[in-house]
This record gives structure tokens, C-alpha cells and sequence, in this order.
């Protein structure tokens, strides 16, 4: 329990910053996002310009907020929709067992022998490299993992006594699975959820930095980082900010993780 | 023990081989004909039926992937649209690339980080601990594209130590090719010590909690001993697995770190194919970095029984 209190408080002060920026830049942002100014192209931090202005004159704080609701965004919906497959793949699977079990596990497994980034990357073209392409490409990507997961719950659940006595209660099948299976999946569904948050939003600013990502002009934290690389020597805050974003918000992921994973699940407690 | 080896070598077999029919029918998801996606625009209807036919898409599916399966089985991955080359040597070819940033780097990052996990697991909750755990996770949420151009701005640019772009092969100027090397290997180093000190430390204190360490330090052995001797050997098993999943990320997300640091390398590769819809390419990465992938983690499992002979009972 002793690292759990400054695990969980930095971690979840840097997730509710970043959940707070992507709320606050629908209402306010200190400048135009996309708007062009070349009247002030690159200029460094400045009383204007807290973290200065892009190749375009655009502000860069704008653009970093708005960078920070799209990755959120999209972050939300990979992992919804992984979740969603994942967790109805894996509720068939394990609950039916036999025959089906077989064929839809073998068929995960195969999937699972990919590497996440490489299953991302050939979805990716196949569904066009876009902001839907990765949602779509990533959440696939990552179903097989929550499959398995679920599959694993499910598997030591079916035989306890509760669920046995639902049957016995003669309630139907998909109702003893919503109401009694489903909520024990829970522990070990959101510790899985939040390490693909993370994922997620790492795999798609590596995505957008490569320019398979969002396209410009719409601003991602990759895209710029990408955008500022030809101009590092001049204006190396074009690169520098961006990039620190991506980090906080992965280290309050990782810690958030690590808390979470200390109190969902005891017998890990203290060890990753 | 022949036996457990043979077994693992035979179950992989089924793996490689539902991989190959997920990439063939992955690239047949793409909308449109691929004859006509070969062809690119400069295709009328005379080539396009001829490509068909010479490419089997007349024939039924299965008859496709049969053909398909037994060139691949031969080497043949097919033949680059964009570069006009068979796929396959030019895949070996970046892959060698890639690999003498990708290994470097894991060996070093391994010899630094399992020591290091073991040291933070023995003296759980000191200030050693809580340091190299903060350090690793901090590494950990660091993006290797970030840290890249980061290490090119300071080293790079600022004091001039190493090149900044352009790339030349160790084969033609060793020295010369190294001093490219060492920002990337240095990049991805970091970042990998991050994720195998947060391992080792784990499987080290799971270990050190079981029974025969206490019976060990009634005994009367040594701290050292304890670690060297008796836990070393049962913690490393599952850092071996995550070294077996971090080769094959690395394959396929090395991406990054080629595009920061300007290296031919087989993700440049892929993600090129992908810009330039070159399909041969794409399914060809895609088929050699799984199988890659599956022999690497295959030959990690028979060495894991090294560490942890109770596998080849199960």
C-alpha cells in the first residue's frame, strides 16, 4: 500500500490535466489552432506566445490543445472499440467453450502472434492511413488481448457456485452473463484499459509522427513533432513541446496503471 | 527433453501458417483488383486481363493462396510495384539494417537492467528502489521519437559530436557507420532498460517471497548467493518472454527510429510500401517480421526451459 498514495495522486493529476485541457480547448484557447500568421512564423516563447508559434505563425499552445482533445478522442474510441469486440469475443468463447471456443481461440492466438504495431500497421493499409483508419486498424489490433483476458475471467468464473446457481434459478444464459460474470471481468478489464489508453496514444502519435496518422492541418501532438523536425535547429520548442506532452501524459498513464493495477489486483501489489 | 523440443518446433507450424493465411487475406480486404492496383494508372484492359491471368485472380481463392503459399514457400515473395525488385532480398536487406541498431541495443539494454531490477527487488522500498523504479518508468513513458530528436539536438546539433542525417553502412566504413549507429542504439537502449528493470524487479520479488529464499537465508548463504544463486536463475523466465515481445515491437515499431535518424531500415521500408500502396512490399514486411517474430519466440521458449525445467513436464 505504501507506494500506491504518490503512484496514484501524480498520475491522476496529469490524466485530469490532460482530460481537462481537451474539455477546455471546445469552450477557449488562446489563439486560432489554424489560422495562418506568417507575420509571426517560428517565433520563440513569448508573453503572446507562451510556447511560441509553428513554421505557419500558428500559436503553439492552441495547437497543443487542440493536438491534446484529438488524441484523447481518438485514444477513447481505439479502446472502446477493442473493449467492445474483445470482451464480446471473449464472453462467447469462454462461456460456450467446445467447439466454437476452439476455432474463435485459435483464430486469436494467430492474431496474437503478430506484433500489435505490425497488425496496426497492415490494417492500417488496408483502411486508409487516417484518423478512422487507426481508430479502426489499433482497436483491431488490440481485440485479441482483451479476448484472451476476458476468456481467462470467464473460463475460472463459470463453474463458482453463484454462477451455477443463477443457471440453477433458471435465468437465461445472456442474462447470467450481463449481470454475474461481466462485473468480475471487471478488475482486470480496466487495468488492460488503461495500459491501451496509453498505448493507444502512443501508437498513434508514432503513427501521426510517420505521417500515417491525422493529417495536417488538424494539429496531433505527432504531426507536429513531425512538423517541427525540419526546423529543430532554428526552433527546437517546435519539437521540444510536443514530445513533453506525449511524456507527461504517458507517465501519469503508467502511474495511474501502476496504482490501479496495485489495488485491482492484491497479489500484484508492489511488484510491477 | 527431444521430445519437448520437437513439440514446440511441430506447434509452431499451425501458428506460421494461419499467420500467412491472415496476411493473404488481409491484403485482399484492401477495396478494388489487384491486378489493377498493380498496374497503377498507366494499366488498359488487354494488360489488366493478362495480369490476372498470369497473377491467378481468374482462379477460385483457395486455388490463389495455394499458388501464393507454395511461391512464398520458395522465397518468392513476389515483386515490388514501386521498386520494380523482388521483395524478399530487398526485405533481407533493410532487415540487416535494422538489426544492427535492434540487437545492439537489446543486448546492452538487457545487461544493464536485469542487474539492475535484481539490485531494486533485494532492496525493496529503499531509496535504490524507489529511484531506479521512477527512473525506469519515466524511460518507459518516454517516446523513442521524442528521445531521438532530443539526442540530435543536444549531440547533434549543439556540441557536434555526431552526425545528425544521412546514414552510411558499417560494410563500407565501419567507424564512420558506427558513429550513425550510436544515437539510435543509445535511444532505443534507454527506452528498453525502462520496461526490463520494471520485469526483473517484479519476477525478482516474486521469487524472493517463496519458501526455499527463507529456508536459503536460515541456511545462513550470503545475500549475494541467495540472489546469484538461487533466484536468478527461476526470475529471469519471464524477462526472457518480454525480451522475445520486445524483439519482435522493436521490428515493427523501429519505424520511428529509422525516420528520426534517417536509416534504410526494414520499418522505412514498410512504412514507405504503405504511402506508396505497394502491396507486395506490405505483406511481404508483414510476413517476415511475424516469422521472425514466431522462430525468436520459439527459440526463447526451448531456452526458457533452461531456466525453468518444469515447462517440459507440462
Amino acid at each position: 500500500m505504501r507506494r500506491f498514495a504518490p503512484n496514484a495522486l501524480i498520475g491522476g493529476v496529469l490524466i485530469g490535466l490532460l482530460f481537462g485541457v481537451a474539455a477546455l480547448q471546445t469552450f477557449w484557447m488562446p489563439h486560432d489552432p489554424l489560422k495562418l500568421n506568417f507575420a509571426a512564423r517560428l517565433q520563440a516563447p513569448s508573453a503572446e506566445f507562451l510556447l511560441g508559434t509553428d513554421e505557419f505563425g500558428r500559436d503553439i499552445v492552441s495547437r497543443l490543445m487542440m493536438g491534446a482533445s484529438t488524441s484523447v478522442s481518438i485514444a477513447l474510441m481505439t479502446v472502446g472499440l477493442a473493449v467492445l469486440l474483445g470482451t464480446t469475443i471473449g464472453l462467447v468463447s469462454g462461456y460456450n467453450r467446445g467447439l466454437v471456443d476452439r476455432i474463435i481461440m485459435t483464430f486469436n492466438d494467430a492474431l496474437l502472434a503478430f506484433p500489435g504495431m505490425l497488425l496496426a500497421l497492415g490494417l492500417l493499409s488496408v483502411f486508409g492511413a487516417n484518423q478512422y483508419g487507426i481508430i479502426v486498424a489499433l482497436g483491431l489490433a488490440y481485440t485479441p488481448s482483451v479476448a484472451r483476458v476476458i476468456r481467462g475471467a470467464v473460463m475460472s468464473l463459470r463453474e463458482r457456485e453463484f454462477i451455477r446457481a443463477s443457471r440453477t434459478m433458471s435465468n437465461s444464459e445472456i442474462y447470467t452473463m450481463m449481470r454475474h460474470v461481466l462485473p468480475n471481468c471487471l478488475a482486470p478489464l480496466i487495468v488492460l484499459a488503461t495500459s491501451m489508453f496509453g498505448w493507444t496514444l502512443l501508437s498513434e502519435s508514432a503513427l501521426s509522427f510517420l505521417g500515417l496518422g491525422v493529417p495536417p492541418p488538424a494539429p496531433t501532438w505527432g504531426n507536429m513533432l513531425a512538423a517541427g523536425r525540419p526546423f529543430i535547429e532554428q526552433a527546437s520548442w517546435l519539437a521540444i513541446f510536443p514530445g513533453l506532452c506525449i511524456s507527461l501524459t504517458l507517465l501519469g498513464i503508467n502511474l495511474l496503471g501502476d496504482a490501479l493495477r496495485d489495488r485491482l489486483d492484491p497479489q500484484m501489489r508492489g511488484a510491477v | 527433453m527431444l521430445r519437448f523440443v520437437l513439440g514446440r518446433i511441430l506447434s509452431a507450424i499451425p501458428t506460421l501458417l494461419i499467420v500467412s493465411v491472415t496476411v493473404f487475406f488481409l491484403i485482399r480486404l484492401v477495396p478494388g483488383d489487384p491486378a489493377a492496383l498493380l498496374l497503377g494508372d498507366h494499366g488498359d484492359a488487354a494488360a489488366l486481363a493478362e495480369l490476372r491471368a498470369q497473377l491467378g485472380l481468374d482462379q477460385s481463392v483457395l486455388t490463389q493462396f495455394r499458388i501464393w503459399f507454395f511461391k512464398v514457400l520458395s522465397g518468392d515473395f513476389g515483386t515490388s510495384i514501386w521498386v520494380g525488385e523482388p521483395v524478399l532480398p530487398l526485405i533481407i536487406q533493410k532487415f540487416l539494417v535494422s538489426v544492427q541498431v535492434v540487437i545492439p541495443a537489446v543486448i546492452l539494454a538487457t545487461l544493464i537492467a536485469v542487474p539492475a531490477g535484481i539490485l531494486a527487488a533485494a532492496r525493496q522500498n529503499s531509496v535504490v528502489d524507489v529511484g531506479l523504479i521512477s527512473v525506469a518508468t519515466l524511460l518507459l513513458s518516454i517516446p523513442t521519437f521524442w528521445l531521438g530528436l532530443l539526442f540530435l539536438l543536444v549531440f547533434g546539433l549543439h556540441l557536434g559530436w555526431l552526425p545528425v542525417v544521412g546514414y552510411v553502412s558499417v560494410r563500407t566504413d565501419f567507424v564512420g557507420g558506427l558513429l550513425y549507429l550510436i544515437l539510435p542504439i543509445l535511444t532505443l537502449l534507454l527506452h528498453e532498460i525502462g520496461t526490463i528493470i520494471r520485469m526483473s524487479r517484479a519476477s525478482t520479488l516474486e521469487v524472493l517471497r517463496l519458501d526455499y529464499i527463507t529456508h536459503a537465508r536460515a541456511k545462513g548463504l550470503s545475500e549475494g548467493a541467495i540472489l546469484w544463486r538461487h533466484t536468478f536463475k527461476n526470475a529471469f523466465g519471464p524477462t526472457l518472454t518480454l525480451l522475445g515481445l520486445i524483439l519482435g515491437n522493436l521490428l515493427s515499431g523501429i519505424a520511428v527510429i529509422e525516420t528520426v535518424f534517417t536509416i534504410p531500415g526494414l520499418g522505412r521500408l514498410m512504412v514507405d510500401a504503405i504511402y506508396a500502396r505497394d502491396y507486395p512490399v506490405i505483406q511481404g514486411c508483414m510476413l517476415f517480421i511475424a516469422f521472425i517474430y514466431i522462430l525468436v519466440n520459439l527459440f526463447i521458449d526451448l531456452l526458457y526451459s533452461f531456466f525453468d525445467p518444469k515447462v517440459m513436464t507440462q
